[in-house]
């Protein structure tokens, strides 16, 4: 990060009034892709594919440990070193030394025979070109002390620890009122466990990095999500200070979670391109991203509900146990949303850790409600069978303004879920669900249908952004934000467009470095809200700067067709930027108002599934989900966002399951034809819709989030369909053919 | 680089003197060869790109039967307007397998020699007597949700992944080489203590053509079972011709994919079949005679009750009126 004077964010600490983005002029339409020409063209360079002018690169191969846990005992990189256009082959005997110990942010490469995880790097084999450094890396023969390891997430049960708490503000238990109590006297109870597979990103572009040093500062092009943590990673790693790292990830093929953390090839080509002098790039192969990069754990879920025969709920319990490496802070929030999401007045949640020697456990898509409403949405479907109620109807009847966990000081700051669910219902044709299993049939097809809520947490994070207007009246837009494919691009410019009154292709977006003001980065579904109101502000300043100069009121000024207007009066922007042009920089800083307010975006998934009666096969037919998500900020990325997230509820209901080898600790179907997701064939007619809604208390931009919502409870919406369908209930996930065949009827 | 040479003959006979080197391999599509090329399991040193040779043809023969050759590719056989009318069973095999673009590339000769799917076989830090003769079988005891329930041995409970040879050996086809003929019933082997040999092929034996005898006559069925809803092998397929005579089973052939090293086939099934009126009772027959010797591993166990409910249903399909 070069040296800036800093930028003085906004403390958004009350709910946003009215603002320029309430027009919609720009903002909320579905503005295609302003990357997009350059994507299908070809013109995007992805990291490994940045512009190499000198041809200068060395290309690394990584080679990975073959086993979990023990170390190192005998190491032959001869063949590999005197192998055609092979420079160096780095192990833990010559790696240059690293920061240490290893941390969230320090992750030192080859620092000893020590063997920790199976995927880990052991060798880096550098050449002239990728196939002489891929032809080499196969010679390097490692020889294993191999110690048994735990990979098995029910086995290690007994075992489960307290994990840390996440942040202040997720506790790891919570307990309100006496649940055991209310439970043990309710008159309707579901006490059902739960099982999620672990699930990997299977994101399109895998990991890959391209290093050079000019100097002592390090150029890293990389695929990560966070630009920042990236940057952190690297200077500990690297041991250096800020200002000598610079890294840009300015197209990411997909992230879902998997960029947020810096792998071996970010940390070892910066490494090898130091000590060779040359620029290094490293790729990992799909198998390799299998091993190397981060997971969704497995987890076990138990949920207790406890009911009146109206459908009140009284008790709600909620249990999970999920899996990581041991010192690794990260587990699986999936009893989080749980807190949140139904009114009763005695309730708990626990998180529990069970050690597993398998590759890191880390954010995916959703961590926590992607999982946990795999669970709590079945058990509301089953409590909804008990009580033989319209499973709609029992979510609307435990619907709650305010977060149920602290009362009615702490409300939703927007909660339209009993509005998802009924105009859900009405769109989808609920009303022709028969409620009793397996009584539709079409051909060899039961088909039923079924209902699930969602709910994502709301996140702001600090974020800024600088903008500059020229002498042509275009307006440059720089921050660290990246786009990981979510349409980042886009909505910056619609936000900074809608600002100054100018069309699309008068505005400029630089993202994906961190010579830019620094940014939230993408996750969390924070990053639209966080860098758009970094970029809200900065436009806001630059307004009052344009005004001044037109010599105008700043609190009377309109902005449109390129002109900034009073009172009739209009002056063209590039007239009054003029040669030298007009800068101004903004940033966002949270305050109180997510301690003030529960925020989170709701939504409720509509799934009809057809089950093959003689083979246990599921195929979805048609799915729905409907959405509260505060400002749609553009119509076309947000059902994109909408859809994308369904679908991988099809998947985590259906078929994602990364599967541990019990012996060797890794994920043996580790490539993408054996670690199924949703083919086209299996997506049929899958809609979003979006209920007009705006949040003033989460943004100036008044948008909560979408990039995650769409696959919380999509999958329950399936699992339910699978049993309305043909009166299979299965607990453990994906449901495939082989589980449903073991509950279905003997053939007619 | 893992260095292999090449070349690309326009002659068949150059063809089988160039594939006759011992670490020779053909190439027709490449759909097959070149992933594993990649991950190391196959380092072939000498490469002969077939798809010179005028193998490109389908013809219907004198006597009715259809010769199709070797490169083909499945897409153009799946669509030819002989093979949809006449050879039905094999146009829907054909559809059933892989991609549109994958089917664009695959050729007739090279999906009959595809490789297994097994995990196993395919990430070479694992142990396996296919790709290593000798280094055991780590899918026994691993997981083995893919895996055969029949014929498989200690060595080896690999499964064939095609689903067009299944329809091909239900039709009798047989394959036409450089030197000589070869039932297709007779190409594939089952692995027993040499699961690396996978054909009876010698080597540097070129597939030149297979040969279709006259068409069948009756339904032809292809019912694929599978984890997603294309781009996924077979749980277990079954193909099925029933011809029906007067409210009984006139003339019956399956033929099973998922189930075994090669494509399954069970003569003896098919023969209680035959002048019997369809029932329940009769297909659970069927069913048990083709499940005679099935054994699961723990993962695949369930292809034991759903290769029974699937060929169930099948013949049920294949006889109503």
């Amino acid at each position: 990060m070069q040296s800036q004077p800093p930028i003085k964010p906004s403390l958004f600490d009350s709910p946003a009034g009215p603002n320029p983005l309430d027009q919609e002029h720009l903002l909320g339409r579905g503005l295609a892709r302003v990357d997009g020409p350059l994507k299908v063209s070809g013109r995007a360079p992805y990291a490994y594919e940045v512009s190499d002018p000198a041809g200068a690169a060395l290309v690394g191969v990584l080679v990975l440990s073959t086993v979990a846990q023990g170390s190192i005992t005998r190491l032959d990189t001869q063949a590999a070193e005197q192998a055609p256009g092979v420079r160096l082959v780095m192990t833990h005997r010559n790696a240059p030394r690293q920061g240490g110990p290893a941390s969230q942010y320090c992750r030192p490469q080859m620092a000893d025979a020590v063997i920790r995880q199976n995927g880990q790097a052991v060798a880096l084999v550098l050449g002239d070109s990728f196939e002489q450094a891929r032809a080499a890396a196969a010679l390097v023969v490692v020889d294993y002390d191999t110690r048994p390891g735990q990979f098995d997430l029910a086995a290690g049960l007994p075992q489960a620890t307290v994990p840390p708490p996440r942040s202040p503000s997720q506790p790891v238990d919570t307990h309100v009122g006496d649940f055991a109590q209310a439970f043990a006297s309710a008159p309707v109870q579901v006490d059902a466990t739960y099982s999620t597979p672990h699930q990997a990103h299977a994101m399109m572009e895998p990991h890959a990095s391209h290093a050079s040093w000019e100097g002592d500062r390090l150029t890293l092009h990389t695929s990560n999500q966070m630009l920042s943590s990236c940057a952190q990673t690297l200077c500990e790693t690297l041991m250096l200070r800020p200002e000598q790292v610079r890294v840009l990830s300015r197209y990411i093929g997909g992230g879902f979670g998997s960029k947020l953390v810096t792998y071996a090839d970010a940390i070892l080509a910066g490494v090898a391109a130091r000590q060779l002098g040359r620029p290094v790039k490293i790729a990992l192969s799909r198998p390799q991203v299998f091993r190397q990069t981060t997971h969704r754990t497995a987890t076990i879920q138990r949920v207790r509900l406890g009911a009146d025969a109206d459908g009140t709920l009284h008790a709600i319990g909620h249990e999970s146990w999920s899996g990581n490496q041991q010192g690794q802070a990260f587990y699986e929030t999936a009893a989080n949303q749980t807190r949140l999401l139904y009114a009763a007045h005695d309730r708990m949640t626990t998180h529990r850790q069970v050690r597993l020697d398998l590759p890191i456990a880390s954010s995916m898509r959703a961590p926590g409600e992607a999982v946990g409403l795999l669970a709590l949405e079945c058990a509301m479907d089953e409590l909804a069978d008990r009580l033989q109620m319209d499973p709609v109807a029992l979510r609307v009847k435990n619907d709650i303004q305010y977060d149920p966990e602290h009362g009615p000081s702490r409300p939703f700051s927007t909660r339209r879920l009993a509005d998802c669910l009924h105009e859900g219902a009405d769109r989808f044709g609920w009303e022709r669900r028969l409620p009793r299993p397996g009584a539709r049939r079409e051909g060899q097809w039961l088909v039923g249908m079924g209902v699930a809520s969602a709910i994502r947490s709301v996140a702001l994070r600090p974020s800024s952004a600088e903008v500059h207007l020229d002498g042509r009246g275009i307006l440059t837009v720089g921050t660290a934000m990246t786009d990981i494919g979510t349409g980042t691009y886009t909505i910056l410019t619609q936000i900074a467009g809608e600002m100054l009154g100018l069309p699309p292709d008068r505005v400029v977006m630089q993202l994906g470095d961190t010579d830019l003001p620094e940014a939230s980065g993408s996750g969390g579904s924070f990053g639209a809200a966080s860098s758009g109101s970094a970029v809200y502000y900065a436009c806001a300043q630059l307004r009052i700067a344009v005004a001044r100069r037109a010599g105008f009121d700043p609190e009377k000024v309109q902005f449109a067709d390129g002109q900034i207007i009073q009172e009739g009066r209009a002056v063209s922007l590039a007239a009054l930027a003029g040669a030298q042009g007009i800068e101004a920089t903004g940033g966002i800083k949270p305050g109180s108002l997510l301690k003030r307010y529960a925020q989170a975006s709701f939504g409720a998934h509509f799934a009809e599934v057809g089950v093959d009666a003689d083979t246990g096969e599921v195929r979805v037919r048609r799915m729905l989900g409907v959405f509260g998500i505060g400002r749609v900020l553009n119509a076309r990325t947000a059902r994109s966002q909408a859809i994308g997230g369904m679908v991988f509820g099809i998947g985590a209901a259906l078929m994602e399951e990364a599967v541990p080898d019990q012996r060797h600790g890794d994920f043996i179907n580790h490539d993408l034809a054996e670690y199924h997701v949703p083919v086209h064939a299996d997506v049929p007619a899958v809609e979003a819709y979006f209920l007009e809604e705006l949040d003033p208390v989460a943004n100036p931009l008044k948008a909560k989030g979408v990039g995650e919502l769409g696959i919380c409870g999509a999958g329950a919406a399936v699992a339910n369909a699978i049993h309305n369908a043909c009166g299979v209930r299965l607990r453990d996930y994906p449901m495939t053919l082989d589980k449903v065949l073991a509950g279905l009827p003997v053939q007619a | 680089m893992r260095a292999f040479s090449y070349e690309r003959p326009s002659q068949v006979a150059h063809a089988t003197h160039a594939g006759s080197r011992p670490d020779a391999a053909f190439i027709g599509g490449g759909t097959n060869l070149l992933d594993l090329m990649k991950l190391d399991v196959e380092q072939p040193g000498h490469l002969v790109d077939v798809n010179r040779l005028p193998l490109e043809t389908i013809e219907v023969l004198p006597r009715g039967d259809l010769r199709i050759g070797a490169l083909v590719r499945n897409a153009t056989l799946a669509a030819d307007p002989h093979v949809r009318r006449h050879y039905a069973v094999l146009s829907r095999a054909l559809l059933s397998g892989a991609t549109g673009q994958l089917r664009n590339k695959a050729t007739t000769a090279g999906n009959l020699l595809q490789r297994t799917r097994c995990y196993y076989f395919t990430d070479v830090s694992k142990a396996c007597n296919k790709r290593v003769p000798g280094s055991g079988c780590e899918a026994i005891g691993g997981y083995n949700r893919i895996h055969a329930i029949l014929g498989a041995s200690a060595s080896c409970i690999a499964t064939h992944p095609s689903d067009m040879a299944v329809a091909m050996l239900l039709l009798d086809a047989v394959v036409e080489t450089d030197r000589r003929r070869i039932p297709v019933a007779e190409l594939h082997r089952l692995p027993g203590q040499t699961p690396e040999i996978e054909t009876t092929l010698q080597p540097g034996e070129l597939i030149v053509a297979i040969r279709l005898p006259p068409p069948l006559a009756g339904r032809h069925l292809y019912r694929k079972v599978r984890d997603r809803a294309s781009y996924a092998f077979a749980a277990v397929s079954v193909a099925a011709v029933v011809e029906m005579r007067h409210g009984r089973i006139g003339q019956a052939r399956l033929a099973f994919g998922g189930l075994a090293h090669k494509p399954w086939r069970d003569h003896e099934a098919e023969r209680l079949l035959v002048d019997e009126a369809p029932s329940r009772a009769l297909f659970e027959r069927a069913a048990d005679q083709v499940l005679t010797g099935a054994v699961g591993q723990g993962g695949n166990d369930y292809k034991i009750p759903l290769l029974r409910r699937t060929l169930m249903a099948t013949l049920r399909q294949a006889t109503e009126a």
